[in-house]
């Protein structure tokens, strides 16, 4: 391809200028600035130095490492099977569908599901088992972030084994392959790249999950998004919450530079 | 291409329909002359027919426009880009605008009605001499059961909640300063302590209230009492009213040894425009009708006592909601603690939060 | 083969029911008489009414659409082109780097962002309200659209391009005539993403809005301090009922259209032929 023109590309740069770079820069300078207006490293110090801050990003990072997994769990074989049926985009588009409708309705519909008079303890009553506690515990959790978070999972694996030539799989078939076999030694790792994508798509968005927590989480759960809108909005503290921004966005930059582009160039070279 | 182009064109025309029944139904409203007041307030916090029926009497026109936390109004309001002419900030936050240059101060001669204000809720320590706010509504911080599970005596102080009775039985309002001064108040000090041993000690006490804790939630709070989701709450009395007129099993207990005593409370923002019509509003609402018409719909404490004699007897006289002198005695006023202190109670709270595991 | 068959459908019918639950229940109570959403104790349309005769909130979901559409279009164009932009990039390094400058939207707190789009209108004396939202979601669209369009340009045959320009096409004529059809399907589904981050927008919107405009979201949190009014179930149910119909009329006009198409296409083949 002829260079491509950048005059195109100017709103985009425009927008990384604008929209990125200075709000990124306004969060690590203010991360440098306590409570009261002065200047200081004690924000860093806090983070680090407090097992408070420590223990609450370790926490952070295992129940999103736990939706993430869920999600994928559910994710993969349903986007496996929606690419072998009839009218296939038409029932992704009707996976995504559910996230037009507002979130806290959905989540309120949760509540009503999940209460303790709710239809689930309705049924469970019904089969003999008794109401059980559902609401505020850590399965419930993690189960409807899952949710939330499936369709942008299913999204991009999708995408990823609707390219993958069908020929490879009948040549592994061919071969002698059994089922297993095709799909670990085939199909998983030409797919892997959408499997990425989706990781990244639902994993760093998770650490960041606020509102589920105090809805459906009773704040027993307190992730790193939870802790930057205490202090953005109660607290008031911008200069500690820029500080846990800027660490998930160093977090994120890692992920992208380890999962990203680089090795699969350096793959396709070989 | 061909598509594409088709497919963009399309967007546009839908675009523009809806940008054209947008700004009809704006001027059905009529919101876009320069005579309407924006009130900047909580959700649902002002009975609408009282708006109607101050556009008719005046001929000014108001618009609502609604915030979640008083924190989050106050960045509003400091950004400016807006033109709010009325909003209604928490005692401890007209505090913290006041000294963030936020508030216009108010012209007396310009407000009748003043004399309404029962006057203990006048010249307190956030406002002396109320010189940017008018009260708007008040209430307590207090004890929330569900007589289905649980008996009256059991839940009258605040060390009753740390009974092993209660294990992950109780909701907790998600608010720093509210649930440490709770602990506060059960260990005989002030709400407004500043003395790093009695927070210490107060974020112990609190760890200790853990097992008991089964979740801390905000305004969903109201629902879930509702629906019988837990046998106690700690909370706000406005909130209270509400779940109880959902669910007649509850009741409301303000802790005899005291508690937070809190006011919204209407002032001008330095973003405020469109003065005659501020201080007809404000006027309006101080009118004994128009505020026991407000405090009826809302459900909170109106701190207008002409008004207070408009109420029906059996909300005029219930105790969980004008409690007797003596209980407001011991009521609290929170302060503005300046925002390193308020740091401090923020962060005691966060590691209570997460002690819970 | 027809057993496993059976099971791949009873896991997607599964999956399928578990992601259309709540909404079936938010619909179901849209119909309550009760007002709230865990007693049904009879039917009503009384929720849809209440609708009907509030024009604020229809006035609201007006905008909302507007916001919607329009900023995922502009998020659309700009995110293509600034993807084909980092396709042109080729060292690896400059590559990530863009890269992860655009993910930093996708990854931060709304919370962060709106604060900080906040401090960036009101620095640049921007009036908060229509604009200031078309523009912050117009921002916070464009990384997901970039992430849509990139694969596809990645996975896109060189040689295309190359058999193209040896034949003599112009820049334009390679962009709009190779370039754009292969990557289309990657452009809808970023519009798609562009349209659903729009309207799930809360946080962003809070902060940046203002002088009497408001989105859904908005609107919802804030009535959401007495509990959730059924009213807004009911707006819901609608709007659910409409966007179902929109996404199986679109299919079925667009399968209809390409059958058209190339049916056309094969009669013109015979008659060249003949």
């Amino acid at each position: 391809m002829k260079r491509f023109n950048p005059a195109y590309s100017f709103l985009y740069i425009l927008w990384i200028v604008l929209f990125v770079i200075a709000p990124l820069v306004l969060i690590v300078y203010q991360s440098f600035f306590d409570i009261s207006g002065h200047l200081t490293l004690a924000n860093y110090q806090a983070y680090f130095g407090s097992g408070t801050y420590l223990k609450m990003t370790l926490n952070s990072i295992w129940y999103a490492l736990l939706i993430t997994l869920l999600t994928l769990l559910i994710s993969y074989p349903t986007a496996y099977w929606l690419n072998q049926t009839k009218n296939k985009q038409l029932w992704l588009l009707l996976i995504i569908l559910p996230t037009w409708i507002n979130l806290l309705l959905k989540a309120y519909a949760f509540i009503g599901i999940l209460s303790q008079n709710g239809s689930v303890n309705h049924f469970l009553t019904f089969v003999g088992i008794g109401p059980q506690q559902l609401l505020f515990t850590n399965a419930s959790f993690i189960f409807v972030a899952a949710y939330i978070e499936i369709p942008f999972m299913i999204l991009p694996i999708f995408n990823a084994i609707d390219e993958l030539n069908p020929s490879f799989v009948n040549a592994s078939r061919d071969l002698g392959a059994t089922n297993w076999q095709t799909f670990s030694k085939v199909i998983f790792p030409l797919t892997i790249n959408g499997v990425k994508a989706g990781v990244q798509a639902v994993f760093i968005p998770s650490l960041s999950l606020f509102m589920l927590t105090r809805l459906i989480g009773g704040n027993k759960v307190i992730t790193l998004g939870t802790a930057i809108e205490e202090h953005f909005l109660v607290t008031q503290n911008w200069g500690m919450g820029s500080t846990i921004g800027v660490v998930l966005i160093v977090a994120m930059v890692i992920i992208m530079f380890v999962t990203g582009e680089r090795r699969k160039k350096g793959r396709k070279g070989e | 291409m061909k598509r594409l182009v088709s497919f963009i064109l399309g967007i546009l025309a839908v675009c523009l329909l809806l940008f054209m029944t947008s700004s009809h139904l704006q001027k059905a409203q009529g919101l876009t002359n320069s005579d309407t007041l924006t009130l900047y307030n909580w959700g649902d916090y002002i009975d609408p027919q009282l708006i109607k029926k101050f556009q008719r009497e005046t001929g000014y026109k108001v618009r609502v426009e609604t915030f979640d936390s008083n924190e989050a109004m106050f960045t509003k309001i400091q950004q400016g880009g807006t033109s709010y002419d009325l909003a209604v900030p928490s005692e401890y936050m007209v505090q913290k605008m006041r000294k963030a240059h936020l508030l216009k101060p108010l012209n007396k001669s310009r407000i009748h009605g003043l004399a309404n204000i029962n006057s203990r809720f006048l010249n307190l320590g956030f406002d002396p001499d109320n010189r940017y706010s008018v009260p708007y509504f008040w209430g307590t911080l207090g004890i929330v059961y569900n007589d289905q599970m649980v008996k009256a005596n059991q839940v009258q102080h605040w060390r009753d909640l740390w009974s092993p009775r209660f294990r992950n039985q109780i909701m907790l309002v998600d608010s720093a300063r509210d649930i440490m001064g709770m602990a506060l108040i059960e260990q005989g000090h002030s709400v407004n302590t500043t003395n790093p041993v009695q927070l210490n000690a107060a974020k112990k006490r609190l760890d200790q209230l853990s097992p008991n804790v089964k979740a801390i939630v905000a305004d969903e709070i109201k629902m879930y009492m509702a629906q019988d989701e837990a046998a106690v709450a700690v909370t706000w009395s406005g909130e209270a009213s509400e779940m109880m007129a959902n669910n007649s099993h509850l009741h409301y207990v303000v802790p005899s040894e005291g508690s937070n005593l809190w006011f919204d409370n209407l002032v001008i923002p330095r973003t405020a425009k469109h003065y005659k019509a501020i201080y007809a509003f404000i006027n309006f609402m101080l009118r004994p009708e128009n505020a026991a018409q407000n405090a009826t719909y809302v459900g909170y404490a109106t701190p207008n006592k002409a008004a207070e004699k408009k109420l029906p007897k059996s909300v005029a006289n219930d105790p969980q909601f004008y409690p007797d002198e003596k209980t407001i005695s011991h009521l609290q006023v929170y302060q503005d603690l300046g925002p390193r202190m308020v740091g401090i109670y923020n962060d005691k709270f966060l590691e209570f939060k997460m002690h819970g595991h | 083969m027809k057993k496993r068959f059976s099971w791949q459908n009873l896991y997607l019918i599964f999956v399928f029911a578990l992601l259309y639950v709540p909404i079936f229940y938010l619909i179901f109570y849209s119909f309550n008489r009760g007002g709230t959403m865990t007693h049904f104790t009879g039917f009503t349309w009384q929720h849809y009414t209440e609708l009907f005769s509030d024009s604020r909130m229809i006035e609201i979901v007006v905008d909302t659409l507007l916001i919607a559409l329009l900023s995922s279009l502009l998020a659309t164009i700009i995110g293509t082109l600034g993807a084909l932009q980092i396709y042109s990039v080729k060292r690896p390094v400059v590559k990530n780097a863009i890269l992860s400058l655009n993910n930093i939207l996708m990854v931060s707190p709304d919370v962060i962002i709106g604060a900080s789009f906040l401090i960036f209108f009101t620095f640049l004396g921007f009036k908060l309200g229509f604009g200031s939202v078309l523009l912050s979601h117009i921002a916070f669209s464009i990384p997901i659209v970039v992430l849509m369009v990139l694969p596809k340009l990645n996975e896109m045959n060189l040689s295309l391009i190359d058999a193209a320009t040896d034949l003599g096409a112009t820049n334009f004529q390679v962009f709009s005539r190779v370039i754009l059809p292969y990557i289309a399907p990657g452009v809808f589904a970023g519009y798609f993403m562009a349209f659903t981050y729009s309207l799930d927008d809360f946080a962003v919107t809070f902060f940046v809005t203002g002088n009497g405009f408001e989105t859904l979201s908005v609107e919802i949190y804030a009535r959401a301090r007495q509990g959730i009014s059924l009213e807004i179930n009911a707006l819901s149910a609608l709007m659910f009922v409409f966007s179902l119909l929109l996404v199986v009329g679109y299919y079925f006009l667009n399968q209809y259209n390409s059958s058209k198409r190339t049916r056309k296409r094969q009669r013109l083949e015979a008659t060249q032929i003949k």
